[in-house]
Formats: C-alpha cells, structure tokens, sequence
C-alpha cells in the first residue's frame, strides 16, 4: 500500500516538474513582456536595465530552475502587469472560480442525472427525445456562443439578470463570497449555467448509456423474474450499477471545470483565475501565466492521485497486482 | 470659542438650506483592462494617467479640447531660456488633509525619477528645482525648451507627509518588494475624486472630493469602473442599460448603438496617426524577393506605394466612413498641425505603376508587411486593404499580423528593427509636434535618445536639424514656420506614409453629457448625469 502511494507521488512530481517545464518553456515565445510594462515613449536604454533587472537575460535554464524552486515554496514571483505577488493574485482570484466551478458542477449533476435516467427509461418518448436533440446543442455550439446567446436574452431584451461581474461580494477575510447577496446569487446564474451546460450534456448522455447498458444485463432481467418492482429495480439495481463510471467521470471533470471555467470568465467578465490568465496572456505577464498553468496541473494531478488511491481502496484486484504497477 | 461654534453652525445650516439637494449620483462605466497600478509614476501610459488625473494632479492639465489650463500652478513664466518660474495655487488640500505646498512638487519630480519609476523621460525635462518660498518655485531645465509645461500634464503630484508616512518615497518598481509598494494600491492626491475600491479586473471605485478646489460642473458623487475586456460583454452591457458609458465599442457595432434604445455611439477622431513606413536603411531588405539591393531607398518607389493606396476607400471599407484620412503624421489636436499640409497623396493607381516602371521595378516585387492585429481600430484590416491596393499595381504584400506584444517585441529598437513595411501609430504624449519630429522623423541615434520610433531610419539631415531648433525655439511663429519645413521635407521624399486619424469610438446611455477628449481619455470632471 505505502509503496504503491510512494510510486504514484513520484509519478505526480515527475508531471508537475514536466508540466511547469512546458508552461515554462511555451512562455518563452509568447513575446516581449517589456514592452507591455512601459509606455511608448520609454527609451530604450531603460527597457534594457529593466530586462536586466527582472532576469530576462540570464539563460533559460537559470530562469527555470529560479521559477521551479520559487514555485515549491508557492513564491510565483511578481506578477509584471499588476505589479503584486502572484501568489496573493491567485489567493484573490480563486474563490471567484471555486464558486462557479461548484455551482457549475452541482448544477450539471442535479440536472444531467435525472435527465439522463428519464431518457434511459422513456427512450421513446417526444419528451426524451427533445432532451436528446437538445443535448446536442449543448455539445456542439460552442461555450462562448452559449454565453453570449444568454446574456442577449437575459440581460439585453429581458434585462432580468446581470450580464457581467460577480454583483455584490462579501468578505469573509480569507474568503469571497457571492452566496451571502441577492446581486451576488443573480449574477451566478448566467455563467454557472453555461459553464455546466457541456458538462450537464456529458453527464446526461454518460448516463443514459450506463443505464442502458445495465439494463440489458442479465442481473436486471433475474431481478424482474424474482418479481422485484419495476421502480425499484430501475433505482436500486440499474441506478447504482450505472454510477460507478459516472461518479469516476464526474471526479476527474471537476478538474476541467475549472480549467473550462476561463472561457466563461472571459465572456461574463467574472473575477476568477481564468479571466486573470486570459488577461496574463495578453499582456504576457509571464510569472501569472506560469503559476495558472502550475496551480491547473497541480489540481489534475491532485485529483488523479486521489482517484487511484480510491480505486485502490475499492477495488482489490489492484492490490494483487501490485508488483506489476505502473499504470 | 463658543461664539465661533455658533457661527460655524450657522454657516453649516445655511449651506445646507442653499445647497441643492445633496443627490447622489452614480457614474458606472467600463473601459476594456483595469488600472495596473495607482503610482502615478509607475506606467508611462495615456489610459492609466488619464484616470488618475482624476484623483492626481499636474501643475497643469488639459481642458475638453485639449488645450493647457494652469492646475496646481496658477501661472507660470520663462524667465530665462532654461529658467521657468511657476506660482503654486494656495489653499489646494491633499485628500487627507494635508496642504499643498512646493516641497511636494520637489518630492514629486524627485520620486519620478527613481529607480521603479516610468516616468524617468519627464524627470530628465527638469535640471533642478529651486523653493523660492512655499507657493514660488524656480526650475530649471537642462536645455532651453519652450514645452516644457506640456509635458508636466503627466507628471502628477504626490503630497510629500503622505508618501514618507507610508514608505512609498520611490516609485512603484516592476519587481518591487512582495508587499508592494503602499502608492501602487493607495491614492491621495489633490483631484475631485478619491480611490476608495481598487479590485483588479472587478471595480474601482471614485468617490467624490469635497474639498476640490476648483468649481466643476460635474454631478457625479460616485464613478464606478469596471473592466470588461471582451467587446461583446461590454456592449451588451451598455444595452442592458446596467452602465452610463462604455469604451472602446468596436466601429461594427455604431449602427447597433443608434438602433437600440436609450444609448448612442459617441465618436470623434483620435489624436492618434496610423502611419505606414518603410525600412529605407539596410543595403538589402529583410523580406523581400529583391536583392542586393533596397526599392525603397529610391523615392520613385515610396512614391508609387503612397499614390496607391486609396484612402477614401479604407476609410469607406474598413473605418466605415469613421476615420479622417490625413497627409501629416500629426493630428488636428496636436500643436503644430498645419491645415495648409494635410492634403492626403493623391490615389493614382496609374501613376504609381509608371513610377515603379521607372524605378525599375515595372514587374513590382514582393515584400513582407508587419502589422499588429489588436492594437489599433481594425488594424489588420487597414493591412490587408492596403496589401491588395498594392496588388492592383503589381506589388506583392504579404500581411504578416500578429498580436501586439508579438508585433511591437518584433519591429522595435530592443530586437533591432526587424521589418521591412509596418503600420503603426502614434500619439504624441505632449500634444505637439515636436514630439513625433523627434521620435519618428529624426535619424536614429540611440544615443541621443531621438529617432528610436524611426523604425525604418528615414533621415535626413536637415530634419534632424529643423526639429532641434523646434525644441529651443520660444517665438511661436517661427517655431511653426520650422515645424512647416520639416513636415514639408518629409512628406516630399515620402519618408512614412499617413493613413488617417482613427475614430474615438465610446458608447453612451442617452442624457449623459460629458467630453471625449482627444486622446481618449475620461475626465470626470465634465461628467454630468442626468
């Protein structure tokens, strides 16, 4: 067991290492941050002692190896453009996403499941198969276009929601919520929702096919041969057998939520650590880039890495084949 | 005491009576980025300074149309070539209380030029500053230059107690220590409004300044800012009638302004200039099929580009009638501009190709043209038209766009001129000619710090030497006639190529009156809400 947990944390430090070496090593061709952080009539004398001074010229690995052992003590450096440390920007941001990303994810779990199950059990019904050609909308057009549909709807001929911020937060010190306001919840509507539509869709289609799946097999049709209810054989016996994959899938797309989450920043304007890489990219800030990329990897590979141990923990053929590990 | 209490009551119930109903009015606005940072002497940027010149003041400022008002001085004279006395206003109070006296502007002037400050090109304008006594000051520059008071527009003044009480006697540096600099998210200047808010990417909020010496007409008691960078959230959140104004909008989206509801486009043309140049230096061009030598060392060809290229139609096609097509690389707004020159080349595609013939280049050529695709009013567009006018006369243009940092870390001095065609654009930050003689039409010379903007080294010497005596000279007639000659050397050997002014674009809610300043920048004091 402790060797099995030691052999994928190894594994987890090699990714991380790789994972800031590319985002590292990407930045490097993104263009000349100098130029972002003066103004035009900036000479070109003090755009050098500038580069000088933020370590520009010193060769590439130097510049890796300062970033990569900053970033184990969680020091991202300055951030060029807001002149702040990264570290305190990342801290301020991340309740913002946090917020969304929970919202989003609850919201395609509340919503994909039941639709999933429905669709499953009325396959032909003109209500299935609306919410079928529906999620297909869902899946193909593409997040931003979603975002930019509800907020013309919503908030310009409807005017009924607000098409931008987080509204009215309140500060619990370490912590910002829009949970606690009337503006704060309103504003979470619009972009919580298309941030869980695609994920809502996954879901819904996952679903569906478990259960349809499960629902061939032949434990389902003993269970209608011992006379068990329908109703019952469709939530307890066909349900809990289709969730497993569901439950792994669900797991590992929190991750990608919040990753996602930077489109849907971007349109709704929303404060989060997405809407602070996009602007880190124009802007090339460099250490904000690196860090965003740095703290993404980290919540992938966090995610990972509890996922095996739980399947470890469920699943004991893992356990026999331990000597054989390395997948 | 008793009995001045009384009066002070007195005074204070009368105020009451006679003001208007103290109404509060809140000014929501959203611009595409947020402010990087609160020191005014941390970014040399227009947007950034032109914000702050809302809590932050100058010794002097500029009105609606631009033109130089006295601000925290009341006057100012040149006593000698290189000696200016200004008298300080009295009375002016810091927000927190603090007067405002000469040895903030010393303070002020001295932190600019720190090591952190980006404001070090206005520090070098000044020599020394003497006291004479708290409201006189005497200051010297190290060469005589009659514009000097233009460029203290920007350099704003910080209250000396203040910045000491809270360790921010130098200018915010770009590394800076990790707490960061106490200026960088704290203000206290001498404007009508104080920073109370500063989130990044979330608001800033102005709150109005009661203590403001100067009588403005603005009614606005509270100026919320919120950045929204993508054009369509931000349009569409002037139509959900949740803010009063918004810029940039994108010129496409005008006509859907003026048919919405209760909100117009506000457009005017920009002090800005978006030129063309050409790399008129190197024996052989960088990109091109041409070699061993250089076509636009030869005037004949810079000619045949600039009488190919319809400005009319740009402007009809891709500014959507928005832009003013120009023949001078400065604008109306600039001092110095000369109605008489602007005349735009002539389009004649004929012409063009019997020039180039002569040249030698009756097959054309080809050439790579740089462009930056999200720094200017459609520019890669512009780009793109220009690259297919140039087609008509058998020049092949390849459109090589791309974002801004890209763009700029490509063509600029630090990565050494690295093009052969380019657009670019310039404002001059002091409103005058000078300014653009210098950066752009004088040779390169890194060590004279002139020419560096001259991405494609057009020199010629008498220009060089027309814009120093530009810089020195005092009497404004032959100061224009110098400016006149130069712009005239320039445009006759077609040393850039003038495309046209680019349009101010904002977007307003119907009933708020306030003025679009030139170089696109809000002041609030002309804010009134309705």
């Amino acid at each position: 067991m402790i060797s099995f947990i030691a052999g994928r944390f190894a594994q987890s430090i090699v990714v991380m290492l790789t994972v800031g070496l590319i985002a590292f090593a990407m930045f490097r061709f993104v263009g000349d941050p100098i130029n972002n952080m003066v103004g035009q009539d900036t000479t070109a004398e003090q755009r050098e002692q500038l580069r000088e001074r933020l370590g520009l010229n010193d060769p590439f690995y130097v510049q890796y190896a300062r970033f990569a052992l900053n970033a184990v003590q969680g020091e991202f450096g300055q951030s060029y453009f807001h002149r702040r440390p990264v570290s305190e920007l990342l801290v301020e941001r991340m309740p913002a996403t946090l917020e969304l990303s929970l919202i989003g994810a609850v919201l395609a779990l509340v919503v994909g499941v039941p639709a999933g199950v429905y669709t499953a059990l009325n396959r032909n019904g003109i209500l299935s198969n609306l919410i079928m050609s529906g999620s297909l909308l869902g899946v193909s057009i593409p997040t931003f276009l979603i975002g930019i549909i509800l907020i013309l709807v919503f908030g310009v001929v409807w005017r009924v929601l607000p098409t931008f911020g987080r509204g009215d937060v309140v500060d619990l010190g370490w912590w910002t919520t829009g949970f606690l306001t009337a503006s704060g919840l309103k504003s979470l509507i619009l972009p919580s929702v298309t941030l869980a539509l695609f994920q809502l869709t996954l879901i819904m289609r996952l679903v569906r096919a478990e259960m349809l799946e499960v629902l061939r097999t032949d434990f389902i049709k003993f269970a209608k041969a011992r006379g068990i209810l329908t109703r019952s054989i469709h939530f307890s016996h066909a349900l809990k057998n289709s969730l497993v994959p569901v439950i792994t899938i669900t797991g590992l797309q929190l991750g990608s939520i919040i990753a996602f989450a930077i489109i849907t920043e971007t349109v709704f304007q929303w404060p989060g650590m997405g809407l602070l890489f996009i602007q880190a990219v124009l802007e090339v800030d460099i250490p904000v880039m690196a860090a965003y990329l740095v703290v993404i990897g980290f919540v992938f590979v966090f995610i990972n890495f509890i996922v095996d141990i739980l399947y470890f923990v469920v699943d004991p053929r893992l356990r026999a084949d331990r000597a054989g590990s390395g997948h | 005491m008793l009995n001045r209490k009384k009066l002070l009551a007195a005074v204070a119930v009368a105020a009451i009576a006679f003001a208007t109903p103290a109404m509060a009015k809140t000014f929501k606005w959203a611009f595409q980025g947020s402010l990087s940072t609160l020191d005014p002497h941390g970014l040399n940027e227009t947007f950034l300074l032109g914000t702050l010149g809302n809590v932050y003041e100058g010794l002097v400022d500029y009105d609606a149309d631009l033109q130089l008002i006295p601000a925290l001085a009341e006057s100012w004279e040149i006593v000698e070539p290189t000696k200016w006395v200004f008298k300080l206003r009295k009375g002016v109070k810091f927000h927190d209380g603090q007067d405002f006296t000469a040895d903030d502007v010393i303070f002020s002037w001295k932190r600019s030029g720190t090591e952190g400050s980006d404001q070090k090109v206005r520090y070098a304008l000044i020599a020394d500053i003497k006291k004479i006594d708290d409201h006189t000051i005497e200051v010297t520059t190290p060469a005589p230059n009659p514009l000097m008071a233009q460029d203290l527009v920007f350099l704003k003044i910080m209250d000396k107690e203040w910045s000491e009480e809270h360790g921010s006697v130098e200018a915010t540096n770009v590394k800076g220590g990790d707490e960061g600099n106490y200026a960088n998210m704290h203000t206290n200047g001498t404007g009508p409004f104080m920073i109370t808010e500063n989130t990044q990417d979330v608001r800033t909020v102005f709150k109005r300044y009661d203590g403001y010496w100067k009588d403005i007409k603005s009614n606005v008691t509270e100026a919320i800012m919120t950045p929204i960078a993508q054009d369509a959230t931000r349009v569409a959140a002037l139509l959900s009638g949740e803010l009063d104004l918004v810029f940039p909008v994108p010129v496409q989206d005008w006509k859907r302004l003026e048919e919405a509801e209760g909100v117009e486009p506000l457009t005017g043309p920009e002090a800005r200039t978006i030129f063309l140049g050409m790399d008129q230096f190197r024996d052989e061009l960088l990109y091109s099929d041409i070699k061993g030598k250089n076509p636009f060392k030869d005037k004949r060809v810079r000619a045949a580009f600039a009488h190919a290229i319809d400005l009319e139609t740009i402007k009809k096609r891709v500014m959507r009638g928005a832009s003013t097509p120009t023949g001078l690389m400065v604008a109306p707004q600039i001092n110095g501009f000369n109605e008489a020159l602007n005349e735009p080349y002539k389009y004649d595609p004929e012409m063009s190709k019997k020039l180039l013939a002569e040249a030698g280049y009756a097959d054309g050529f080809t050439v790579t043209m740089d462009c930056p695709n999200d720094r200017y009013v459609n520019d890669e567009r512009i780009c793109q038209a220009v690259a297919s006018m140039l087609a008509k006369v058998g020049v092949k243009v390849e459109v090589f766009a791309q974002t801004k940092s890209k763009y700029f870390g490509k063509v600029l001095q630090q990565n050494g001129y690295d093009t052969s065609f380019y657009l670019l654009g310039w404002t001059p930050g002091s409103i005058d000619s000078h300014n653009v003689l210098s950066n752009i039409m004088s040779c390169q010379n890194v060590d004279a710090k002139v020419g560096l903007f001259n991405l494609g080294n057009y020199c010629n010497a008498k220009v060089d030497e027309l814009t120093k005596q530009v810089e020195k000279e005092t009497d404004q007639a032959k100061r224009q006639a110098y400016i006149d000659e130069a712009f005239k050397i320039h445009k006759d050997e077609y040393g850039h190529l003038p495309l046209h002014q680019q349009p101010l674009s904002w977007g307003i809610r119907e009933g708020v009156d306030l003025a679009q300043r030139g170089d696109n920048v809000l002041d609030f004091r002309n804010v009134v809400l309705p």
